[in-house]
């Protein structure tokens, strides 16, 4: 017996750091990693220098499913809870941001200490609601649905937001940009875009890493087992979904003010909250690359697909969304874990034991 | 000497079938004590019934003096109560080194500092070559000590361990027995075992409780409640010793 | 406005409901037994609609008449689903297959959108205007076809649960997965059957929602999250509950449409959600896990 427990004496630890990264912690990213990852972001600011106008616009788009994508990532990816209707945080924020700015001349930036405070708020009544009465798993997914929707047949009815009728910023042709009012060319746009994906990227990395993000993952993973070491559950996931909800809601702002148009019937049907998520469901869902992955691989390959049937004269309004669909399965059946992971291996990024 | 942990006539039902009947029992401080009876006795009830899992429909709970019944899990374990269960549940999708830093987490408000002491658990517990391992990968041995590793990093002063023998071969019986003996003899951890394995819990356990259809039918030190006749009948002729 | 009004939206409310009923019954089906989440039952139900709206359209073939063969399409489309691509799926995590079926229902919705384009499509059959009177109140023909199609359909398939070998099998099978294994059930095939039948259903339901109801590819989604609110509402894998829970919307939906405006109906079947959801997630009939 005595010789067992000097067994169980400390072994020396390994010597040099470990290259193992665990696929959902990316908490240390390794040397290769960053050069990697300076280069791709070099490229995207040097990137209007060199694109068309349409090609920006492109760019634009992945990047916003980059941001939004990262945004729900936070919870579903890190918190296991599955939001179908993140549609919802984006189409407060746009309304609320775009009805101040064209009621009172609120500047944007103002118009977020509202927009983004409602969206948490909203997100924190359904996660109340949900946690507090154990609605879990799908029933959680079609509760999301159901307040997105609430929200869209609502919207749609609120004459102060313009109700079905729609609302509409001002629109001029800008020689000047105008970060302080969101007006002025694409490139302002596709600047502010990067900067937010940029910024949602390294705001990820750090709660992923922190104490918080670890109880996250211990929620995802199994519930149970997380109460049981300590974890007060319901604050944790009420975390993920308020933050998620609050970073979505920024992305609201930037739609409004890009696209200078709301539909409540179009921004918040369930068609933009799948959309929302297919980047990190193919990219990889609770890793840090795999929103913007996917975003660039889904929207990249899809506005080639049209730019091709477009060149041989085909107008298929359908085409992309069937598309994504079958990049959906493919990625589901073959790559459950999503393609990052798969890319991160080959490119030595991780090594798995 | 008051009790550590105290259970006064806890019962729990489910849909009218009685589970654990005014079950009491006292574990003292630095005590190891195990629970033996044939399935379906009550045993992971009285312990979920513990660990705040359920709420009792009788009876009283205290820990280190204070109630703890209808307290929820996460509540209990933060008291100072840590767990593993019965059928594993390590956090599969995560490294054995980030299962131990969440239970780590618990005391530490850094992750610096809960990294160092889950590192220091699993050291302790063998499992550090493992650490940048995948939870799900690891062995059935393997996956049971890192559930103590994980349980120990919250600091527990109690540590309520179902069945962790069970499906272990006999050299890692013996080497979780020492593990159990070590912790309890230098860092004076009280320890609660849910037992089949009876060369387990004749060589760790100061005192057994033998549990019967929801219901206690001995208890005292090893030697003694072995030689029970109605436990000899009720569990242990059943069983090979 | 007089009584008799509210009355015949009522009436015309429960008859609704009732082939909503049919359609909520598939998903409970399917759900009961294969628990999977069929996330594109509505866009199957569309598939059913546009097949008879293109058979109308061609050949005056009526869709009450057309139910039987409209059905079995869907039930072949159903069983090559499970077969092919949702039993791999079986022991993956819940969200695994949820997204599995969205994509599903993502390429449904498209490909009908090329092919028929965004704009409704509809069928005038002889009857579309046609009513009987009983007492004060006015019925609409084809809403009491429909629904008297829908009991009947509903009612078949309870024989079919009850009296059948198969169809007690696969109660088996719901009951006890491991249990239908071991007295040698072939589960695979059965799951496939069960998602055929409730595509079957569903298909049943569409022939007769379009004698009532418009089709549009957009309708898709729409259907299938007011069929998760009827079987939510009624109970997840209650045959009876997902009849009631048809019943209860349909009349809520038209009531909300008389007295505020008919767009916002949906916005009631929404509440009625919430508060089951909240209060009795089980559903009506349901029985708690």
């Amino acid at each position: 017996m005595t010789r067992q427990v000097d067994a169980l004496q400390a072994k020396p630890a390994p010597l040099g750091r470990s290259r193992f990264l665990s696929t959902l912690n990316l908490a240390n990213i390794p040397r290769r990693g960053l050069i990697l990852l300076a280069v791709l972001l070099a490229l995207l600011i040097a990137a209007p220098a060199f694109t068309s106008d349409y090609l920006l616009s492109i760019l634009i788009l992945i990047l916003y499913f980059a941001y939004t994508g990262q945004a729900w990532n936070v919870m579903m990816g890190f918190a296991g809870q599955l939001s179908l209707g993140h549609a919802l945080y984006v189409g407060i924020g746009a309304y609320m941001t775009a009805a101040l700015f064209i009621h009172f001349g609120t500047p944007p930036w103002i118009g977020l200490l509202v927009s983004v405070p409602i969206a948490m708020a909203a997100g924190a009544v359904i996660g109340f609601l949900a946690f507090r009465f154990r609605v879990a798993g799908t029933y959680f997914a079609i509760l999301t649905i159901a307040f997105a929707e609430f929200a869209r047949i609502g919207f749609d009815h609120w004459d102060w937001v313009g109700a079905s009728s729609g609302l509409f910023l001002p629109v001029a042709t800008y020689t000047q940009n105008d970060l302080w009012h969101l007006r002025g060319r694409p490139i302002m746009f596709y600047y502010l875009i990067l900067a937010m994906t940029v910024l949602a990227f390294l705001l990820c990395r750090w709660l992923l890493g922190s104490r918080l993000g670890y109880f996250w993952q211990a929620v995802r993973e199994d519930e149970d087992a997380a109460r049981a070491v300590g974890i007060a559950t319901f604050r944790t996931k009420m975390a993920a979904v308020v933050i998620s909800a609050g970073l979505t809601s920024f992305a609201g702002m930037f739609y409004a003010f890009y696209y200078n148009n709301l539909f409540g019937e179009q921004v918040f049907s369930i068609g933009r909250s799948i959309e929302i998520i297919l980047g990190p469901l193919i990219g990889g869902v609770g890793t840090l690359f795999g929103p913007v992955l996917g975003a660039f691989l889904l929207t990249g390959l899809a506005e080639t697909l049209t730019e091709i049937l477009g060149l041989i004269g085909v107008d298929l309004p359908g085409a992309k969304q069937v598309f994504y669909g079958f990049c959906l399965l493919l990625v589901v059946m073959v790559m459950p874990e999503g393609v990052w992971p798969w890319v991160a291996r080959k490119l030595g990024l991780e090594t798995r034991q | 000497m008051s009790a550590l942990l105290s259970v006064a006539g806890v019962s729990k039902r489910f849909r009218g079938l009685l589970a654990v009947g005014n079950v009491s029992l006292d574990v003292m401080e630095r005590d190891i004590f195990a629970i033996i009876g044939p399935n379906g006795a009550g045993k992971t009830t009285l312990f979920n019934t513990i660990c705040g899992v359920f709420r009792p429909d009788g009876g009283t709970i205290a820990f280190a003096g204070e109630r703890i019944d209808g307290h929820p899990p996460d509540e209990v374990c933060r008291l100072g109560i840590g767990r593993t269960f019965q059928l594993v549940r390590p956090f599969p999708g995560l490294s054995v080194l980030d299962n131990v830093i969440i239970g780590a987490l618990l005391h530490h408000r850094s992750v610096e500092d809960a990294r160092a002491r889950a590192e220091e658990v699993l050291r302790r517990l063998d499992l550090f070559n493992q650490r940048h391992q995948r939870a799900a990968s690891l062995t059935l041995p393997d996956r049971k000590r890192l559930e103590v590793a994980r349980a120990l990093a919250t600091q527990p002063r109690l540590l309520l361990l179902d069945e962790v023998m069970a499906g272990l071969r006999p050299t890692e019986v013996d080497r979780m027995v020492a593990i159990m003996t070590e912790l309890n003899r230098t860092s004076g951890l009280t320890i609660v075992l849910i037992e089949h394995v009876m060369r387990a819990v004749m060589a760790l356990a100061t005192r057994v409780l033998v549990l019967h259809h929801g219901a206690v039918i001995a208890q005292g030190a090893p030697a003694e409640v072995v030689r029970d006749p109605q436990v000899i009948k009720s569990y242990l002729g059943a069983e090979e010793l | 406005m007089p009584l008799s009004l509210y009355l015949n939206v009522a009436v015309g409310g429960v008859l609704t409901g009732l082939v909503y009923g049919l359609m909520a019954l598939g998903l409970s089906v399917i759900f009961g037994v294969v628990r999977v989440v069929n996330f594109a039952h509505g866009e199957m139900m569309t598939i059913a609609m546009y097949i008879a709206v293109v058979l109308f359209a061609a050949f005056k073939l009526d869709p009450l008449v057309m139910l039987v063969p409209i059905a079995a399409v869907l039930f072949a489309l159903g069983y090559a689903l499970q077969a092919g691509l949702i039993n791999p799926f079986i022991n993956r995590p819940e969200h695994s297959q949820f997204i599995l079926m969205v994509a599903v229902a993502l390429i449904i919705v498209n490909v009908l959108l090329i092919a028929f384009g965004p704009d409704a499509h509809s069928v005038q059959t002889s009857y579309a205007f046609d009513s009987y009177e009983v007492g004060p109140v006015i019925i609409d023909a084809p809403k009491l076809y429909a629904a008297a199609g829908a009991v009947i359909v509903a009612a078949l398939l309870f024989a079919f649960f009850r009296g059948t070998r198969i169809g007690q099998a696969i109660r088996a099978c719901a009951d006890n997965y491991t249990g239908a294994l071991v007295v040698g059930l072939n589960v695979k095939r059965l799951y496939a059957l069960t998602f055929g039948i409730g595509a079957a259903c569903v298909g049943a339901a569409g022939c007769m929602l379009v004698v009532i109801n418009d089709v549009s590819p957009a309708v898709g989604p729409a259907y299938t999250l007011l069929a998760f609110v009827i079987v939510i509402t009624g109970g997840l894998g209650s045959l009876p509950g997902a009849l009631l829970g048809g019943v209860l919307i349909g009349l809520t939906e038209a009531m909300a449409g008389v007295f505020f405006t008919p767009s916002a109906k949906s916005m009631f079947a929404f509440a009625i959600l919430v508060i089951v959801l909240l209060l009795r997630p089980q559903g009506l009939l349901g029985k708690r896990a």
